[in-house]
């Protein structure tokens, strides 16, 4: 049987650069395996720019911002391999995977690193009524028909849901002569960027109506419309506000779904709010040696922190590689509690003896604020209150906790972050 | 001139038409869509019906018991997914039990076998996620649950390895009665034949009323389904229907043989013969009263919801046989459920039927075996990578969620009846019928598609006619 030091399942930006992360720190052994033909993931059919601006401090569309890290895999000579999928880790890192060239075959892992990234919502998930007919895509595979096939999936689309994705296709389909009739959004706020809502809808005119939703789909066999309505404080249309569109396309960019069937199956403890393994501040999950990073742990929505978390778990990965039964039995570990408006934190807990100088603690809020502050306890005192203008639901956010902060309350059982409105 | 025309190819026209090619005949099978299994058979509950709910000496009784006997051993011959799990119709009131002991007895007579009524805790201690107020359940361990796509790809399949034509695409505008049997006009030409099956599921009763002066109506009467992720398949292992009221069996939850949840059906009559939308109201009415017989349903693992529509004839029965003033057309019509646990015995009955009218021969080339798209999963190892070396298609994944390789795509394609579009692939192989809903996948089986058929991907389809799946190509209007 196959053996390596680390296997990273997905060779996305996460896999790639936990690999190049891993390779730096020494360990030579590691292997990335990608069901796709090519390395770089998802990135491949974003053409649009933007990314890199983080990491790089340029803009960068995504292939290139894939080219830099697929290089740099390749420069360090780390194996992987391509059209492969895994179809099984076993608790105790026993991978099976098959390709058409080697079949069914399995390999044994030190370490493991879920790096699978994530999969859209389709339509079915979100009971819209309605018929079923062609013409309703969602917005990342009208992406990757229009940007890596060549092919128009539609002339008049109309969009439900104002995620990343669907922002992006907006922009993208009007290019390409289609006439985005109306981006509809359920909730009063975007899921998006806001950089995505000018970019992409202001400067082309298209329309952006938030709590509105799509509640029938008109049109057997191909889409012929659309009916629209607004929504009231709770999701539920409006009777009298619908609008009949009509548009042979329904792109959809409702969410994005971790794709943890793997995880799951070896036994990682999922958090119900992201769908993605619970992890400590090594990005391990509860079954030893294995780390996840990038949109298999949480939903990301910049590609610079996917690499930034990725880096981080190649960097553990290889640490437990190196220490390994050496490893400091766990000391008190330390809970991280998301309250007040926060939804989830990653990680969700500390052992503080194993945590770098600076801790990166990333979240998301569940509605819009406006001038409020970004508060942490140390159980029940509060150890900072940073101020931020804006926070949204679609744009991630982020703190800092330091160790040497950490280490001067020895008896910290719980760290809670919530979100506090105005007053100093 | 053919022997036989068999308008429809759900199960019904399928099964017909398979049981009718163990004798010589001249046959063929007409279908307005572009594949079988496009109407009724392809959007209902799945379920093989142990025969209880239909009143004593009705066809739908009659028939229900042969096929409900003969299903297992179908299955087996054709190679179809076929699970006896037993089914329970759970009762939450006192003042209900007499009903249940009522569908018990009516069973008995209809000659169903091995029903018990169950108490509280037996019952629970079988499904424990059955709703608290549960008090009693008849419990009938012939019932089972079957792939209704997979049953009549497999009667279709066998049909034409037997030598039964199907054509697709092609609609019955009009029947003429000629002197030595009928003129059928279509949208794809005209067709001779002495003897016509009426197996037109929603349509039936326009297709009867044209030779037929006996008028049937047939009412179509939708309902609406939601399908859960492979995660909530085991809520319950048995099929749990409440007790049966005026429009049906009632809302069931049960396992899918795939290792879905099925929820479903509601009960609307409608005028349009095409309505098969989901509505809102109904997926809210769905939802609430799954609940009254199975507790926790995780109905955020919902991955798609659909809508059938049964073919209801006033009669309230099917209409089995040759017309009373039509020779040599026979009815099957007004087959609303059972009839999808009733197609194996309709098939084997209307076979003799014209057989004795139209004094056929017996088939002796007959194979009545066939196989289905070999799965690659349910190999060992070494054999699935013998497999892989001979065919190395089937080491590629294309549908990540079903686990489904281009090697059994490109089987669908090219078998008997093959696979023509997504939806056909999708029938064929559950290539795009897991949680993503074929949004990874889609683009990927369109290629295998273009390839294997030689069509031009803009002529690609999700199921005939006009859902055409892109419009052009990027920028072709400029």
């Amino acid at each position: 049987m196959l053996s390596y030091d680390i296997v990273i399942v997905g060779g996305g930006p996460a896999g790639l650069a936990a690999a190049a992360s891993a390779r730096e720190q020494g360990i030579e052994s590691v292997l990335i395996l990608e069901r796709d033909h090519t390395l770089g993931g998802i990135l491949n059919q974003c053409i649009h720019n933007g990314f890199g601006l983080h990491t790089f401090k340029e803009e960068l569309t995504g292939p290139e911002y894939a080219a830099r890290f697929i290089d740099r895999v390749n420069e360090l000579g780390i194996e992987y391999k391509l059209n492969t999928m895994v179809m099984d880790i076993s608790s105790e890192k026993c991978i099976t995977a098959m390709n058409r060239e080697e079949g069914l075959f399995q390999i044994r892992a030190k370490a493991v690193i879920l790096a699978m990234g994530c999969r859209e919502r389709p339509r079915g998930a979100l009971n819209i009524p309605g018929y079923r007919p062609a013409g309703i895509f969602s917005a990342g595979t009208a992406q990757r028909l229009v940007n890596m096939e060549g092919y128009l999936p539609g002339r008049e689309v109309v969009i439900l849901g104002s995620g990343d994705i669907g922002l992006i296709m907006a922009r993208r389909m009007t290019l390409e002569g289609a006439k985005v009739k109306l981006v509809a959004e359920l909730m009063p706020y975007s899921g998006g960027l806001k950089r995505n809502i000018v970019q992409c809808l202001d400067d082309f005119g298209i329309p952006l109506k938030l709590s509105h939703t799509v509640i029938d789909i008109d049109g057997k066999e191909r889409v012929k419309g659309v009916t629209v309505a607004q929504v009231d404080e709770h999701r539920k249309p409006i009777p009298g506000t619908e609008e009949y569109i009509s548009c042979d396309t329904l792109l959809l960019s409702v969410g994005l779904i971790p794709e943890n069937e793997l995880s799951r199956g070896m036994g990682v403890d999922m958090e119900p709010v992201t769908s993605g393994p619970v992890v400590n501040e090594s990005l391990e999950t509860n079954v030893e040696g294995v780390f996840a990073c990038g949109n298999v742990l949480h939903v990301h929505d910049l590609v610079d922190y996917v690499s930034e978390e990725a880096a981080a778990a190649g960097k553990n990965a290889a640490r437990y590689i190196r220490e390994g039964a050496k490893r400091a039995e766990q000391a008190g570990c330390v809970e991280l509690a998301a309250e007040g408006g926060v939804r989830y934190t990653v990680p969700k807990y500390i052992h503080t003896d194993r945590m770098e100088e600076k801790l990166t603690v990333r979240f998301r809020v569940g509605d819009v604020y406006k001038g409020c502050y970004i508060c942490t306890y140390f159980d029940d005192t509060c150890v900072k209150r940073q101020k931020r203008p804006v926070m949204a639901p679609g744009e991630m956010e982020e703190i800092k906790l330091q160790k040497q902060k950490l280490e001067e309350y020895p008896d910290l059982k719980k760290i809670t972050i919530r979100i506090e409105k105005g007053g100093e | 001139m053919y022997d036989v025309v068999i308008i429809g190819a759900g199960v019904t026209g399928c099964a017909i038409a398979r049981e009718l090619s163990r004798y010589q005949v001249k046959a063929c099978v007409l279908e307005k869509c572009e594949d079988v299994c496009c109407g009724t058979s392809k959007a209902n509950s799945a379920i093989a019906h142990a025969g209880f709910d239909a009143l004593p000496g009705t066809k739908k009784a009659l028939f229900n018991i042969r096929g409900s006997e003969m299903m297992e051993a179908v299955s087996k011959e054709l190679d179809f997914p076929f699970v006896k799990n037993g089914s329970l119709v759970v009762c939450r009131k006192e003042k209900d039990l007499p009903k249940l002991q009522e569908l018990y007895d009516r069973g008995i007579q209809n000659g169903v076998k091995d029903m018990r009524i169950i108490g509280r805790e037996e019952v629970h201690e079988m499904e424990p996620n059955l709703a608290d107020g549960v008090l009693a359940a008849l419990y009938a361990p012939t019932a089972g649950i079957v792939c209704p796509f997979g049953m009549t790809i497999a009667y279709a399949e066998n049909a034409a390895v037997n030598g039964i034509e199907f054509r697709f695409d092609t609609e019955v505008n009009a029947v003429r009665k000629e002197e030595e049997g009928y003129v059928i006009h279509t949208t794809r030409g005209e067709f001779r034949t002495r003897a016509i099956v009426n197996a037109a599921g929603v349509y039936a009763d326009a297709i009867h009323n044209m030779v037929s002066g006996e008028k049937l109506h047939i009412t179509p009467r939708r309902g609406d389904y939601c399908l859960l992720d492979h995660t909530a398949g085991e809520h319950v292992a048995r099929t749990v229907f409440p007790l049966p009221g005026e429009y049906g069996k009632g809302v069931l939850v049960a396992p899918t043989v795939h290792g879905n949840l099925i929820l479903g059906p509601t009960a609307v009559d409608v005028e349009n013969k095409e309505e098969t939308c989901v509505r809102q109201e109904e997926l809210d009415y769905l939802l609430d009263k799954v609940g009254h017989s199975v507790k926790n349903i995780p109905i955020r693992q919902v991955i798609t919801s659909f809508a059938g529509l049964r073919a209801h004839e006033d009669s309230d029965d099917f209409v089995l046989g040759e017309a009373k003033d039509a020779r040599n057309f026979f009815d099957a019509a007004g087959i609303e459920s059972p009839g999808l646990t009733s197609a194996p015995a309709i098939g084997v009955w209307m076979a003799e039927q014209i057989q004795e009218s139209l004094q056929l021969p017996v088939n002796p080339e007959f194979i009545p075996n066939r196989k289905g798209i070999l799965n690659p999963a349910e190999l060992p190892m070494e054999k699935r990578n013998e497999l892989i070396r001979q065919k190395p298609e089937y080491g590629t994944i294309i549908c990540r969620c079903e686990m489904i390789s281009e090697g059994e795509i490109m089987d669908a394609i090219h078998r008997p009846v093959g696979a023509r579009s997504l939806d056909g692939v999708k029938r064929r192989t559950r290539a795009g019928m897991g949680r993503c809903q074929s949004g990874f996948c889609s683009p990927r089986t369109m290629e295998i598609l273009e390839r294997e058929l030689g069509l031009p991907m803009e002529e690609l389809t999700k199921s005939g006619g006009e859902s055409k799946i892109i419009v052009g190509i990027n920028k072709d209007r400029w």
